[in-house]
Protein backbone atom coordinates (compact mmCIF):
# COMPACT_ATOMS: atom_id res chain seq x y z
CA UNK A 1 0.00 0.00 0.00
CA UNK A 2 1.40 2.99 -1.01
CA UNK A 3 1.26 5.93 1.43
CA UNK A 4 3.43 8.87 0.84
CA UNK A 5 5.29 10.67 4.13
CA UNK A 6 4.68 13.96 2.97
CA UNK A 7 1.25 13.47 2.69
CA UNK A 8 -1.56 14.47 4.98
CA UNK A 9 -4.81 12.02 5.29
CA UNK A 10 -8.18 11.90 6.47
CA UNK A 11 -10.29 8.80 7.71
CA UNK A 12 -12.67 8.74 4.39
CA UNK A 13 -9.48 8.32 2.70
CA UNK A 14 -8.12 11.48 0.93
CA UNK A 15 -4.93 13.25 0.78
CA UNK A 16 -3.99 16.96 0.71
CA UNK A 17 -0.50 18.36 0.41
CA UNK A 18 -0.20 21.92 0.71
CA UNK A 19 1.98 24.62 -1.10
CA UNK A 20 1.31 28.13 0.21
CA UNK A 21 -2.07 28.54 0.89
CA UNK A 22 -3.44 25.98 -2.39
CA UNK A 23 -3.95 22.27 -1.35
CA UNK A 24 -4.25 19.72 -3.96
CA UNK A 25 -6.59 16.92 -2.95
CA UNK A 26 -7.28 13.44 -4.35
CA UNK A 27 -8.04 10.15 -2.59
CA UNK A 28 -5.61 7.21 -1.43
CA UNK A 29 -3.91 4.25 -2.85
CA UNK A 30 -6.32 2.49 -0.66
CA UNK A 31 -9.22 4.12 -1.48
CA UNK A 32 -8.61 3.91 -4.91
CA UNK A 33 -8.27 -0.41 -4.46
CA UNK A 34 -11.26 -0.73 -2.19
CA UNK A 35 -13.50 1.57 -5.45
CA UNK A 36 -12.23 -0.51 -8.21
CA UNK A 37 -12.68 0.67 -11.67
CA UNK A 38 -13.24 4.06 -11.44
CA UNK A 39 -15.35 5.47 -14.20
CA UNK A 40 -15.89 9.07 -13.28
CA UNK A 41 -15.58 11.79 -10.85
CA UNK A 42 -18.23 14.31 -10.75
CA UNK A 43 -17.62 17.66 -8.86
CA UNK A 44 -20.39 19.95 -8.93
CA UNK A 45 -18.20 22.39 -6.19
CA UNK A 46 -15.84 24.44 -7.97
CA UNK A 47 -15.25 27.95 -7.22
CA UNK A 48 -17.67 27.30 -4.39
CA UNK A 49 -16.18 28.27 -0.91
CA UNK A 50 -16.91 24.97 1.38
CA UNK A 51 -15.93 23.66 4.90
CA UNK A 52 -13.82 21.18 6.05
CA UNK A 53 -15.79 17.96 6.42
CA UNK A 54 -18.30 18.99 3.47
CA UNK A 55 -19.05 16.98 0.36
CA UNK A 56 -17.24 18.40 -2.66
CA UNK A 57 -17.63 15.40 -5.08
CA UNK A 58 -18.50 12.37 -5.79
CA UNK A 59 -16.65 9.42 -7.28
CA UNK A 60 -18.52 6.42 -9.26
CA UNK A 61 -16.78 3.64 -9.84
CA UNK A 62 -18.12 0.72 -11.55
CA UNK A 63 -19.84 -1.01 -8.85
CA UNK A 64 -20.11 1.99 -6.46
CA UNK A 65 -20.37 4.98 -5.56
CA UNK A 66 -19.11 7.42 -3.28
CA UNK A 67 -18.74 10.77 -1.93
CA UNK A 68 -15.82 12.97 -1.44
CA UNK A 69 -15.42 15.19 1.69
CA UNK A 70 -12.91 18.22 1.89
CA UNK A 71 -10.08 17.62 4.23
CA UNK A 72 -9.95 21.49 4.44
CA UNK A 73 -12.41 24.34 4.27
CA UNK A 74 -11.50 26.81 1.65
CA UNK A 75 -12.70 27.46 -2.07
CA UNK A 76 -12.23 24.92 -4.93
CA UNK A 77 -10.27 26.67 -7.65
CA UNK A 78 -9.48 23.70 -9.43
CA UNK A 79 -10.62 20.74 -11.04
CA UNK A 80 -8.45 18.17 -12.84
CA UNK A 81 -9.91 17.73 -16.50
CA UNK A 82 -7.50 14.99 -17.37
CA UNK A 83 -10.13 12.86 -15.41
CA UNK A 84 -12.89 13.81 -17.42
CA UNK A 85 -11.28 11.40 -20.24
CA UNK A 86 -8.56 9.16 -17.85
CA UNK A 87 -10.74 8.59 -14.63
CA UNK A 88 -8.10 6.04 -14.34
CA UNK A 89 -5.26 8.06 -13.33
CA UNK A 90 -7.03 7.82 -10.00
CA UNK A 91 -6.54 4.12 -10.16
CA UNK A 92 -3.32 4.28 -11.85
CA UNK A 93 -1.53 7.25 -10.11
CA UNK A 94 -3.82 8.38 -7.29
CA UNK A 95 -1.36 10.72 -5.96
CA UNK A 96 0.04 12.52 -9.26
CA UNK A 97 -2.50 12.41 -12.48
CA UNK A 98 -4.96 11.24 -10.11
CA UNK A 99 -5.13 14.90 -8.25
CA UNK A 100 -8.48 16.03 -7.97
CA UNK A 101 -9.34 19.48 -7.18
CA UNK A 102 -7.27 22.25 -5.87
CA UNK A 103 -8.34 24.42 -3.18
CA UNK A 104 -8.00 28.30 -1.82
CA UNK A 105 -7.31 27.38 1.87
CA UNK A 106 -8.67 29.68 4.47
CA UNK A 107 -8.22 27.95 7.53
CA UNK A 108 -4.71 26.80 7.36
CA UNK A 109 -4.67 25.82 11.24
CA UNK A 110 -7.35 22.76 10.29
CA UNK A 111 -4.05 20.57 8.75
CA UNK A 112 -3.39 20.05 12.51
CA UNK A 113 -6.16 17.47 13.14
CA UNK A 114 -5.53 15.82 9.82
CA UNK A 115 -3.94 12.48 10.30
CA UNK A 116 0.15 12.05 9.60
CA UNK A 117 0.84 9.05 7.19
CA UNK A 118 2.11 6.91 10.46
CA UNK A 119 -1.60 7.86 11.26
CA UNK A 120 -3.38 6.72 8.52
CA UNK A 121 -1.61 3.51 7.80
CA UNK A 122 -3.05 2.72 11.30
CA UNK A 123 -6.54 2.89 10.80
CA UNK A 124 -6.55 1.06 7.54
CA UNK B 1 -22.19 -15.75 9.56
CA UNK B 2 -22.23 -16.04 5.55
CA UNK B 3 -21.98 -19.43 3.83
CA UNK B 4 -19.10 -20.08 1.71
CA UNK B 5 -19.10 -22.23 -1.82
CA UNK B 6 -16.53 -25.44 -1.39
CA UNK B 7 -13.95 -23.12 -3.84
CA UNK B 8 -13.95 -20.06 -1.29
CA UNK B 9 -10.28 -20.96 -0.19
CA UNK B 10 -9.76 -20.91 -3.93
CA UNK B 11 -10.85 -17.40 -4.39
CA UNK B 12 -9.03 -16.06 -1.43
CA UNK B 13 -5.70 -17.49 -2.67
CA UNK B 14 -6.57 -15.86 -5.83
CA UNK B 15 -7.03 -12.81 -4.13
CA UNK B 16 -10.59 -12.04 -4.50
CA UNK B 17 -12.35 -8.88 -2.90
CA UNK B 18 -15.42 -10.52 -1.51
CA UNK B 19 -19.31 -9.34 -1.21
CA UNK B 20 -22.24 -10.73 0.04
CA UNK B 21 -24.50 -12.25 -2.13
CA UNK B 22 -27.34 -14.47 -1.76
CA UNK B 23 -26.01 -15.48 2.27
CA UNK B 24 -23.09 -16.19 0.53
CA UNK B 25 -19.56 -14.57 0.90
CA UNK B 26 -18.80 -14.72 -3.19
CA UNK B 27 -15.77 -13.07 -5.16
CA UNK B 28 -16.79 -9.78 -6.33
CA UNK B 29 -13.47 -9.52 -8.13
CA UNK B 30 -10.05 -10.62 -8.33
CA UNK B 31 -8.10 -7.68 -10.22
CA UNK B 32 -9.93 -5.30 -11.94
CA UNK B 33 -14.15 -5.47 -13.16
CA UNK B 34 -12.73 -3.85 -16.52
CA UNK B 35 -9.97 -6.13 -17.35
CA UNK B 36 -11.98 -9.26 -16.04
CA UNK B 37 -15.40 -7.98 -17.94
CA UNK B 38 -13.01 -7.88 -21.33
CA UNK B 39 -11.48 -11.05 -20.36
CA UNK B 40 -14.91 -12.86 -21.15
CA UNK B 41 -15.71 -10.65 -24.17
CA UNK B 42 -12.34 -11.58 -26.00
CA UNK B 43 -10.78 -14.73 -24.41
CA UNK B 44 -12.16 -16.88 -21.87
CA UNK B 45 -13.24 -16.28 -17.97
CA UNK B 46 -14.02 -18.48 -15.02
CA UNK B 47 -16.87 -17.96 -12.92
CA UNK B 48 -17.84 -20.00 -9.89
CA UNK B 49 -22.18 -19.50 -9.41
CA UNK B 50 -22.04 -23.15 -6.98
CA UNK B 51 -24.35 -20.68 -4.90
CA UNK B 52 -27.28 -20.99 -7.76
CA UNK B 53 -30.03 -23.17 -6.54
CA UNK B 54 -30.74 -26.63 -8.10
CA UNK B 55 -34.03 -28.60 -7.48
CA UNK B 56 -34.41 -31.91 -8.95
CA UNK B 57 -38.46 -32.32 -10.44
CA UNK B 58 -39.34 -35.82 -10.81
CA UNK B 59 -42.43 -38.18 -11.31
CA UNK B 60 -45.12 -39.13 -13.59
CA UNK B 61 -46.65 -35.69 -13.13
CA UNK B 62 -43.53 -33.75 -13.53
CA UNK B 63 -44.57 -32.04 -16.80
CA UNK B 64 -47.74 -31.19 -15.95
CA UNK B 65 -46.85 -29.71 -12.40
CA UNK B 66 -43.95 -27.63 -14.63
CA UNK B 67 -46.44 -26.51 -16.78
CA UNK B 68 -49.20 -25.59 -14.16
CA UNK B 69 -45.80 -23.45 -12.08
CA UNK B 70 -44.38 -22.15 -15.25
CA UNK B 71 -44.99 -19.56 -17.84
CA UNK B 72 -43.42 -21.26 -20.77
CA UNK B 73 -44.32 -24.27 -22.90
CA UNK B 74 -41.93 -27.25 -20.85
CA UNK B 75 -43.71 -29.93 -23.45
CA UNK B 76 -41.90 -28.65 -26.05
CA UNK B 77 -38.67 -29.64 -24.11
CA UNK B 78 -36.85 -32.96 -25.05
CA UNK B 79 -34.16 -34.67 -23.69
CA UNK B 80 -30.87 -32.80 -23.71
CA UNK B 81 -32.69 -29.63 -23.98
CA UNK B 82 -33.10 -26.48 -21.43
CA UNK B 83 -35.67 -23.86 -21.84
CA UNK B 84 -35.51 -19.93 -19.35
CA UNK B 85 -38.58 -19.74 -18.28
CA UNK B 86 -40.07 -17.88 -14.96
CA UNK B 87 -42.01 -19.35 -11.94
CA UNK B 88 -45.22 -17.10 -11.50
CA UNK B 89 -47.26 -16.14 -8.88
CA UNK B 90 -51.31 -15.44 -8.93
CA UNK B 91 -51.11 -11.92 -9.33
CA UNK B 92 -49.21 -12.46 -12.70
CA UNK B 93 -45.65 -11.44 -11.09
CA UNK B 94 -42.46 -13.35 -11.18
CA UNK B 95 -41.43 -15.76 -8.34
CA UNK B 96 -38.15 -16.49 -10.11
CA UNK B 97 -36.74 -16.68 -13.85
CA UNK B 98 -34.79 -20.31 -14.01
CA UNK B 99 -33.07 -22.86 -16.63
CA UNK B 100 -35.25 -26.25 -17.04
CA UNK B 101 -33.18 -29.06 -18.21
CA UNK B 102 -34.72 -31.83 -19.84
CA UNK B 103 -33.06 -34.97 -17.89
CA UNK B 104 -36.34 -37.29 -19.30
CA UNK B 105 -38.92 -36.39 -21.25
CA UNK B 106 -42.39 -35.41 -18.93
CA UNK B 107 -40.88 -37.48 -15.72
CA UNK B 108 -37.25 -35.76 -14.58
CA UNK B 109 -36.09 -32.03 -14.68
CA UNK B 110 -33.33 -30.03 -13.53
CA UNK B 111 -34.49 -26.05 -12.28
CA UNK B 112 -31.84 -23.96 -12.12
CA UNK B 113 -32.67 -21.00 -10.04
CA UNK B 114 -31.69 -18.24 -8.75
CA UNK B 115 -29.38 -17.78 -5.14
CA UNK B 116 -31.49 -15.29 -3.80
CA UNK B 117 -34.47 -17.66 -4.07
CA UNK B 118 -33.75 -20.72 -3.55
CA UNK B 119 -35.45 -20.90 -0.21
CA UNK B 120 -38.94 -19.19 -1.33
CA UNK B 121 -38.78 -21.19 -4.87
CA UNK B 122 -37.93 -24.40 -2.90
CA UNK B 123 -41.22 -23.71 -0.32
CA UNK B 124 -43.25 -22.31 -3.23
CA UNK B 125 -42.74 -25.54 -5.54
CA UNK B 126 -43.60 -27.72 -2.61
CA UNK B 127 -46.69 -25.77 -1.78
CA UNK B 128 -48.08 -26.74 -5.19
CA UNK B 129 -46.75 -29.96 -6.00
CA UNK B 130 -49.32 -31.22 -3.40
CA UNK B 131 -52.02 -32.16 -6.00
CA UNK B 132 -49.24 -33.70 -8.01
CA UNK B 133 -47.20 -37.20 -7.97
CA UNK B 134 -44.01 -35.27 -8.26
CA UNK B 135 -40.82 -35.90 -6.24
CA UNK B 136 -38.44 -31.89 -5.12
CA UNK B 137 -35.43 -32.31 -4.33
CA UNK B 138 -33.37 -29.52 -3.58
CA UNK B 139 -29.92 -30.34 -4.68
CA UNK B 140 -28.23 -27.04 -4.33
CA UNK B 141 -26.06 -27.85 -1.34
CA UNK B 142 -24.29 -30.32 -2.84
CA UNK B 143 -23.60 -29.26 -6.95
CA UNK B 144 -20.71 -27.38 -7.85
CA UNK B 145 -21.71 -24.94 -10.96
CA UNK B 146 -19.23 -23.43 -13.05
CA UNK B 147 -19.02 -20.94 -15.41
CA UNK B 148 -16.56 -21.02 -18.53
CA UNK B 149 -17.44 -17.92 -21.03
CA UNK B 150 -15.99 -16.08 -23.57
CA UNK B 151 -14.92 -17.25 -27.25
CA UNK B 152 -12.29 -19.37 -26.36
CA UNK B 153 -14.56 -21.44 -23.47
CA UNK B 154 -15.15 -24.09 -25.77
CA UNK B 155 -11.33 -24.98 -26.68
CA UNK B 156 -10.28 -24.95 -23.96
CA UNK B 157 -13.14 -27.17 -22.33
CA UNK B 158 -12.70 -29.50 -24.69
CA UNK B 159 -9.04 -30.55 -23.53
CA UNK B 160 -10.86 -32.07 -20.44
CA UNK B 161 -13.09 -34.53 -22.35
CA UNK B 162 -12.67 -36.74 -25.39
CA UNK B 163 -16.41 -36.61 -26.27
CA UNK B 164 -17.43 -33.58 -28.60
CA UNK B 165 -18.45 -30.81 -26.74
CA UNK B 166 -19.54 -28.74 -30.01
CA UNK B 167 -23.63 -28.51 -28.52
CA UNK B 168 -26.47 -26.16 -30.08
CA UNK B 169 -27.20 -23.28 -27.69
CA UNK B 170 -29.75 -24.27 -25.27
CA UNK B 171 -28.89 -28.16 -25.24
CA UNK B 172 -27.02 -29.93 -22.57
CA UNK B 173 -25.26 -33.02 -22.53
CA UNK B 174 -22.97 -35.45 -19.75
CA UNK B 175 -19.94 -36.24 -20.37
CA UNK B 176 -16.93 -37.57 -18.71
CA UNK B 177 -14.72 -35.00 -17.57
CA UNK B 178 -10.66 -35.98 -17.15
CA UNK B 179 -12.55 -38.82 -18.90
CA UNK B 180 -13.42 -40.53 -15.66
CA UNK B 181 -16.18 -38.14 -13.82
CA UNK B 182 -18.94 -37.23 -14.80
CA UNK B 183 -20.52 -33.80 -15.08
CA UNK B 184 -23.21 -32.18 -17.00
CA UNK B 185 -22.46 -29.33 -19.58
CA UNK B 186 -25.10 -27.12 -20.97
CA UNK B 187 -24.42 -24.58 -23.39
CA UNK B 188 -25.96 -21.56 -21.74
CA UNK B 189 -24.89 -18.55 -19.87
CA UNK B 190 -24.97 -15.21 -18.80
CA UNK B 191 -22.65 -13.34 -20.38
CA UNK B 192 -23.67 -13.10 -24.40
CA UNK B 193 -19.79 -14.19 -24.97
CA UNK B 194 -20.68 -18.22 -25.35
CA UNK B 195 -19.47 -21.20 -23.33
CA UNK B 196 -20.88 -23.04 -21.31
CA UNK B 197 -21.82 -24.18 -17.41
CA UNK B 198 -20.42 -26.99 -15.98
CA UNK B 199 -22.59 -29.00 -13.40
CA UNK B 200 -20.81 -31.93 -10.80
CA UNK B 201 -21.65 -33.44 -7.06
CA UNK B 202 -19.14 -31.71 -4.87
CA UNK B 203 -16.46 -34.08 -3.95
CA UNK B 204 -13.65 -31.96 -1.91
CA UNK B 205 -10.74 -33.46 -4.16
CA UNK B 206 -12.74 -33.36 -7.83
CA UNK B 207 -13.77 -29.56 -7.47
CA UNK B 208 -10.80 -28.64 -6.91
CA UNK B 209 -9.45 -30.23 -9.12
CA UNK B 210 -11.50 -29.34 -11.64
CA UNK B 211 -11.09 -25.10 -10.75
CA UNK B 212 -7.34 -25.44 -10.90
CA UNK B 213 -6.99 -27.15 -14.11
CA UNK B 214 -9.35 -25.02 -16.05
CA UNK B 215 -7.47 -22.21 -14.54
CA UNK B 216 -3.68 -23.99 -15.55
CA UNK B 217 -4.64 -25.40 -18.78
CA UNK B 218 -6.90 -21.91 -19.96
CA UNK B 219 -3.39 -19.82 -19.09
CA UNK B 220 -2.77 -20.39 -23.06
CA UNK B 221 -6.00 -18.82 -23.79
CA UNK B 222 -5.24 -16.03 -21.10
CA UNK B 223 -7.93 -17.37 -18.82
CA UNK B 224 -8.95 -15.13 -15.85
CA UNK B 225 -11.58 -16.06 -12.59
CA UNK B 226 -14.55 -13.68 -12.83
CA UNK B 227 -16.45 -12.53 -10.45
CA UNK B 228 -19.80 -11.40 -9.37
CA UNK B 229 -19.12 -7.79 -10.70
CA UNK B 230 -17.87 -8.65 -14.31
CA UNK B 231 -20.89 -10.62 -14.25
CA UNK B 232 -23.41 -7.97 -13.68
CA UNK B 233 -21.51 -5.86 -16.13
CA UNK B 234 -21.78 -8.99 -18.93
CA UNK B 235 -25.18 -9.86 -18.44
CA UNK B 236 -26.42 -5.99 -18.10
CA UNK B 237 -24.42 -5.22 -21.93
CA UNK B 238 -26.80 -7.93 -23.20
CA UNK B 239 -29.79 -7.21 -21.73
CA UNK B 240 -29.94 -9.94 -19.40
CA UNK B 241 -32.46 -9.44 -16.95
CA UNK B 242 -31.70 -10.10 -13.18
CA UNK B 243 -34.01 -11.40 -10.52
CA UNK B 244 -34.61 -8.29 -8.09
CA UNK B 245 -33.73 -5.51 -10.63
CA UNK B 246 -35.83 -6.22 -13.46
CA UNK B 247 -37.83 -9.03 -12.11
CA UNK B 248 -39.52 -9.21 -8.70
CA UNK B 249 -42.64 -10.40 -7.17
CA UNK B 250 -44.92 -7.57 -9.00
CA UNK B 251 -43.25 -7.70 -12.01
CA UNK B 252 -45.02 -10.13 -14.74
CA UNK B 253 -42.46 -11.28 -17.24
CA UNK B 254 -44.80 -9.48 -20.38
CA UNK B 255 -43.44 -6.19 -18.61
CA UNK B 256 -39.84 -6.97 -18.65
CA UNK B 257 -39.88 -7.99 -22.35
CA UNK B 258 -40.29 -11.60 -22.13
CA UNK B 259 -43.71 -11.90 -23.32
CA UNK B 260 -41.67 -14.12 -26.14
CA UNK B 261 -41.79 -16.98 -22.91
CA UNK B 262 -45.10 -16.65 -21.66
CA UNK B 263 -47.19 -19.23 -23.45
CA UNK B 264 -51.18 -17.89 -23.04
CA UNK B 265 -52.24 -21.28 -25.14
CA UNK B 266 -51.59 -23.64 -22.66
CA UNK B 267 -54.57 -24.81 -20.57
CA UNK B 268 -54.05 -23.38 -17.51
CA UNK B 269 -51.01 -22.14 -14.90
CA UNK B 270 -50.56 -20.09 -12.23
CA UNK B 271 -50.85 -16.24 -12.85
CA UNK B 272 -52.26 -16.80 -16.68
CA UNK B 273 -55.63 -14.76 -16.15
CA UNK B 274 -53.35 -11.74 -14.92
CA UNK B 275 -51.19 -12.04 -17.78
CA UNK B 276 -54.05 -12.20 -20.53
CA UNK B 277 -55.20 -9.21 -19.43
CA UNK B 278 -51.83 -7.55 -19.74
CA UNK B 279 -51.41 -9.15 -22.96
CA UNK B 280 -55.52 -7.82 -24.04
CA UNK B 281 -54.82 -4.01 -22.37
CA UNK B 282 -51.21 -3.87 -23.18
CA UNK B 283 -48.97 -2.85 -20.44
CA UNK B 284 -48.73 0.47 -18.46
CA UNK B 285 -45.06 0.09 -17.88
CA UNK B 286 -42.31 -1.96 -19.08
CA UNK B 287 -38.58 -2.23 -19.31
CA UNK B 288 -36.55 0.20 -21.69
CA UNK B 289 -32.79 0.27 -22.03
CA UNK B 290 -31.02 3.35 -22.36
CA UNK B 291 -28.32 5.17 -22.62
CA UNK B 292 -26.61 8.58 -21.03
CA UNK B 293 -25.62 11.38 -23.22
CA UNK B 294 -24.79 13.58 -19.82
CA UNK B 295 -21.96 12.85 -17.64
CA UNK B 296 -23.20 10.31 -14.68
CA UNK B 297 -23.44 6.32 -14.15
CA UNK B 298 -26.88 5.05 -13.48
CA UNK B 299 -28.11 2.82 -10.60
CA UNK B 300 -31.03 1.28 -9.58
CA UNK B 301 -33.60 2.99 -7.94
CA UNK B 302 -32.67 6.31 -9.26
CA UNK B 303 -35.74 8.11 -10.72
CA UNK B 304 -36.91 8.44 -14.50
CA UNK B 305 -38.45 11.59 -15.11
CA UNK B 306 -39.75 12.51 -19.11
CA UNK B 307 -38.79 16.23 -18.96
CA UNK B 308 -37.20 17.82 -15.83
CA UNK B 309 -40.96 17.43 -13.50
CA UNK B 310 -42.84 14.02 -14.55
CA UNK B 311 -41.96 11.42 -12.48
CA UNK B 312 -42.04 8.02 -14.91
CA UNK B 313 -40.40 5.25 -13.41
CA UNK B 314 -36.77 4.11 -12.06
CA UNK B 315 -33.68 2.46 -13.18
CA UNK B 316 -33.95 -1.20 -12.45
CA UNK B 317 -29.83 -1.78 -13.28
CA UNK B 318 -26.98 0.28 -14.39
CA UNK B 319 -23.46 0.74 -15.14
CA UNK B 320 -20.48 1.84 -17.11
CA UNK B 321 -20.28 -0.43 -20.07
CA UNK B 322 -16.91 -1.72 -20.56
CA UNK B 323 -17.44 -2.56 -23.64
CA UNK B 324 -19.13 0.66 -25.05
CA UNK B 325 -17.02 2.66 -22.69
CA UNK B 326 -20.11 4.54 -21.88
CA UNK B 327 -23.03 4.77 -19.08
CA UNK B 328 -26.33 2.10 -20.01
CA UNK B 329 -28.79 0.86 -17.94
CA UNK B 330 -32.42 -0.68 -17.68
CA UNK B 331 -35.63 1.58 -16.49
CA UNK B 332 -39.09 0.54 -15.88
CA UNK B 333 -40.97 3.64 -16.90
CA UNK B 334 -44.53 4.27 -18.47
CA UNK B 335 -45.09 2.43 -22.18
CA UNK B 336 -45.88 6.08 -23.38
CA UNK B 337 -41.99 7.01 -22.74
CA UNK B 338 -40.95 3.46 -24.17
CA UNK B 339 -40.14 4.68 -27.98
CA UNK B 340 -36.53 4.66 -29.13
CA UNK B 341 -35.14 7.61 -29.50
CA UNK B 342 -37.13 9.33 -26.48
CA UNK B 343 -35.55 11.35 -23.81
CA UNK B 344 -35.41 10.62 -20.44
CA UNK B 345 -33.45 12.70 -17.76
CA UNK B 346 -32.34 10.51 -14.28
CA UNK B 347 -32.01 12.49 -10.67
CA UNK B 348 -28.94 11.53 -10.31
CA UNK B 349 -28.09 12.95 -6.41
CA UNK B 350 -28.95 16.87 -6.75
CA UNK B 351 -29.26 16.85 -10.52
CA UNK B 352 -31.14 15.58 -13.75
CA UNK B 353 -29.02 14.12 -16.20
CA UNK B 354 -30.04 13.34 -19.84
CA UNK B 355 -30.33 9.94 -21.46
CA UNK B 356 -32.23 8.73 -24.43
CA UNK B 357 -34.28 5.43 -25.07
CA UNK B 358 -32.23 2.69 -27.12
CA UNK B 359 -32.97 -0.96 -27.75
CA UNK B 360 -31.14 -3.67 -26.24
CA UNK B 361 -28.88 -5.89 -26.19
CA UNK B 362 -26.44 -2.88 -25.68
CA UNK B 363 -24.00 -4.79 -27.44
CA UNK B 364 -24.15 -7.47 -30.65
CA UNK B 365 -21.80 -9.30 -33.01
CA UNK B 366 -21.26 -5.84 -34.93
CA UNK B 367 -19.86 -4.40 -31.24
CA UNK B 368 -16.04 -3.94 -31.58
CA UNK B 369 -14.71 -5.97 -28.63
Amino acid sequence: MNIPQELKYTKEHEWIIIEGNIGTIGITDFAQKELGDIVYIDINSLNKTLKAGEIFGTVEAVKTVSDLYLPMSGKIVAFNTELQQHPEFVNNDPYKTGWIIKIELTQLTEQQSLLSAEQYKNII
Amino acid sequence: MSKQTPLYQEHVQLGAKFTSFAGYAMPVSYTSINEEHKTVRQAVGLFDISHMGEIIVEGYAALAFLQYVTCNDVSKLIQGKIQYSCLMNEQGGTVDDLLIYCLEPSKKYLLVINAANTDKDFAYLLQHSRAFDVQLKNISEQTILLSLQGPAAMSLAQKFTSENLDLPYYSFKKVKWFNHEEVLIGNTGYTGAGGIEIFFKHEDDFTVRVWRELLSEGRSFNIKPIGLAARDTLRLEMGFSLYGHELSDSISPIEANLGKFVKLYKESFIGKIHLEKLHLTGVDRKLAGFELVEQGIPRQGYEVYSDKQKLIGSVTSGTFSPSLNKPIGICMIATAYTPTGSTIYLKIRDKFVKGIIVSYPFINKNTKL
